[in-house]
């Protein structure tokens, strides 16, 4: 008698010495074996560029962070070329601030929108929408960042001030005193920007949570609606647990996406080099605008600092899709359903 | 013939004119008058007549694509959840139309519940929360003995209680599928129908689990009208009271050839049709 598998049962083990336990043997046909090798050669690559990307910032900044020491993570200014102190203790909080504003505006705004595809529009509606939310996100983020910036600031800034004046007593809204109620301070802040690069974002997440959403299973849908449902209950009970990881997988792309915006950050923002709590007035930063406006006119030295900040939100980008990703795997994903 | 827009009439208010935990409530008749669908351009039913009369079982059989699904969903408005779908003729449950909005569409399937091939529990709820789940979504406050009771009398009443009384915490989807099959009737019942609706609701299962559901449906038959789709016919002798054969001939919709008695239909059937079916000659 042999066994196939890992481990033979353990009760007929004992008695019978001569069994032994069989390997089963695969043999790959020469088809499979071509696609197994494609394939994993595409697997290999994208480990292998992930490396080489990793290793290219890490060398090319690695003599502006041997200069700068643990400075680079507590420093808030960045003049390595006038042989100052460099950091990004002001520009990373800054990067995170305009990427939390973005999600902050965009998760909603599309969630509600892939909800409203999926469950609510009529069908006619809901291709013309799905069409026109594909093409939002092809839109260039120059052009998103002039129109933000021509059209939408001077419009924008005055939900600032309102916002400054009846919720300064958040941290985030307070505004100091003494120009409290002048406009003037309120263009090219945090908030603006994050608002516009919230745009750009809220295409990537809609695409994404409607995808997930428009394979929730009509056999758990029917179920609801079986038992008196109305369309709320049905979204909340079968749509939205089972696109959780959807939900989280998209915001997550969008926050990876919001982490790098750059042109139109560039655009709006007036640099700023002091963190701050508030939003709202005049002055932000991220890594990858700062990158952006200082790379022309650095020596190789400062583009090696520029290289290290870089890392900084390589690294930061790597950590948000990992912890993504474990909280998505560890959700109900649509693969592990049959129906 | 005037074909129903039923989307048109989907009323979707809420009323609260049937008590949900009301014990007392008895089960219902339905009458289907004339009722034809289409799928598009289609027609996939046509002329059919039938009395569901309370507290008895009716099983419709017939051979794969007669229209005996698509009648059953016509009975609590599934029908027109599939885009494209019509229908004419009147369903009554005790003598009120459920398609032209004497009552809005969630009391119609919550008075009429179903039961479908594949169980379907929700994956993301345990199964306590399974069976309670039609009166989270139909948005019904209850008190915490009241939900108890519930839990133990639903699946009580669907043979399951004593199988997972110790796993009411565990996900639906943990359960066998005879066990699924019957957390999802509980869950049925646990919103109190007047009228359950199976659509071959064992023809997933092995037949211990299919002799346990029967006994439940023979058990439940007294407070609630039950219709069943079948394609076992030694399941619709033992459990049906009354019988519908359905039978489409080729590129024709689906009509019923003949419905009475279980026994005369497989006794003593007055169409040969019927008889060469019940008795495996096709289909």
């Amino acid at each position: 008698m042999s066994v196939i598998g890992q481990s033979a049962p353990s009760d007929v083990d004992d008695n019978s010495a001569s069994e032994q336990v069989v390997t089963p043997v695969v043999r790959r046909s020469g088809v499979d074996r071509i696609f197994r090798s494609v394939a994993t050669s595409s697997g290999v690559i994208t480990f292998i560029l992930m490396g080489l990307i990793g290793g290219f910032l890490l060398i090319k900044g690695y003599d502006a962070l041997k200069v700068a020491g643990w400075g680079f993570l507590t420093d808030s200014e960045w003049a390595p070329d006038q042989g100052g102190k460099f950091g990004i203790a002001a520009i990373l909080p800054f990067t995170v601030q305009i990427a939390v504003v973005a999600l902050f505006i965009a998760v909603p705004v599309a969630l509600s929108t892939a909800l409203f595809i999926t469950e609510y529009a009529p069908r006619k509606i809901r291709r013309l929408l799905t069409a026109m939310i594909d093409l939002l996100a092809a839109v260039p983020s120059l052009i998103y960042g002039l129109w933000g910036l021509f059209y939408l600031q001077p419009r924008l800034i005055t939900l600032s001030k309102w916002m400054a004046n009846h919720m300064g007593w958040v941290p985030f809204f307070h505004v100091n005193d003494e120009y409290g109620t002048s406009l003037g301070i309120f263009p090219s802040s945090t908030f603006v920007a994050g608002v516009i690069v919230s745009l750009m974002v809220i295409p990537i997440c809609t695409a994404v949570m409607r995808e997930v959403f428009s394979q929730a299973p009509p056999g758990e849908r029917e179920g609801a609606m079986a038992l008196g449902g109305t369309r709320w209950g049905v979204v909340r009970d079968v749509v939205l647990p089972f696109g959780r990881g959807g939900i989280i997988g998209g915001s997550m792309l969008g926050l990876g996406r919001a982490l790098g915006e750059t042109i139109a950050v560039t655009l709006i923002i007036s640099p700023a080099f002091t963190a701050k709590w508030s939003i709202l007035d005049q002055g932000s930063n991220s890594i990858a605008a700062l990158i952006a406006l200082k790379f022309s006119e650095s020596s190789s030295f400062g583009i090696s600092a520029l290289m290290a900040a870089g890392l900084a939100l390589f690294i930061i980008t790597l950590l948000v899709n990992a912890a993504a990703s474990t909280v998505v795997s560890k959700s109900r994903s649509g693969s592990s359903t049959e129906i | 013939m005037t074909s129903i827009d039923i989307t048109s009439t989907a009323t979707t208010r809420m009323s609260s004119d049937i008590s949900l935990l009301d014990p007392g409530h008895q089960a219902a008749g339905l009458t289907a008058n004339n009722v034809s669908c289409w799928f598009g351009a289609k027609k996939v039913l046509e002329g059919v007549n039938l009395d569901m009369a309370p507290g008895q079982v009716t099983a419709l059989i017939g051979p794969s694509g007669c229209g005996k699904s698509t009648f059953l969903r016509t009975l609590n408005r599934m029908h027109e959840l599939v885009p494209s779908a019509t229908l004419a003729g009147e369903i009554l449950i005790d003598g009120v139309d459920i398609y032209r909005g004497a009552i809005p569409v969630t009391d119609v399937r919550r008075r009429i519940g179903m039961v479908f091939q594949k169980p379907n529990p929700f994956p993301a709820m345990t199964v306590a929360e399974n069976v309670l789940a039609g009166l989270k979504l139909s948005g019904l406050k209850t008190t915490r003995s009241e939900r108890d009771d519930l839990i133990e009398s639903c699946l009580s009443k669907a043979g399951l209680w004593n199988e997972v009384k110790n796993r009411l915490g565990d996900p639906g989807r943990a359960l066998s599928g005879g066990q699924q099959q019957r957390l999802c009737i509980a869950r049925s019942l646990a919103v109190s129908p007047q009228v359950l609706l199976m659509d071959e609701p064992c023809s997933a299962l092995d037949p211990t689990s299919t002799r346990r559901i029967e006994q439940t449906i023979s058990e439940i038959s007294e407070t609630v009208t039950v219709v069943i789709v079948t394609h076992n016919m030694q399941q619709a002798q033992r459990v049906s009271n009354r019988c519908a054969f359905f039978l489409a001939a080729e590129n024709e919709p689906g009509r019923i050839i003949e419905e009475g008695p279980t026994k005369d239909i497989f006794t003593n059937p007055r169409d040969s049709r019927t008889n060469d079916y019940v008795n495996g000659r096709f289909g």
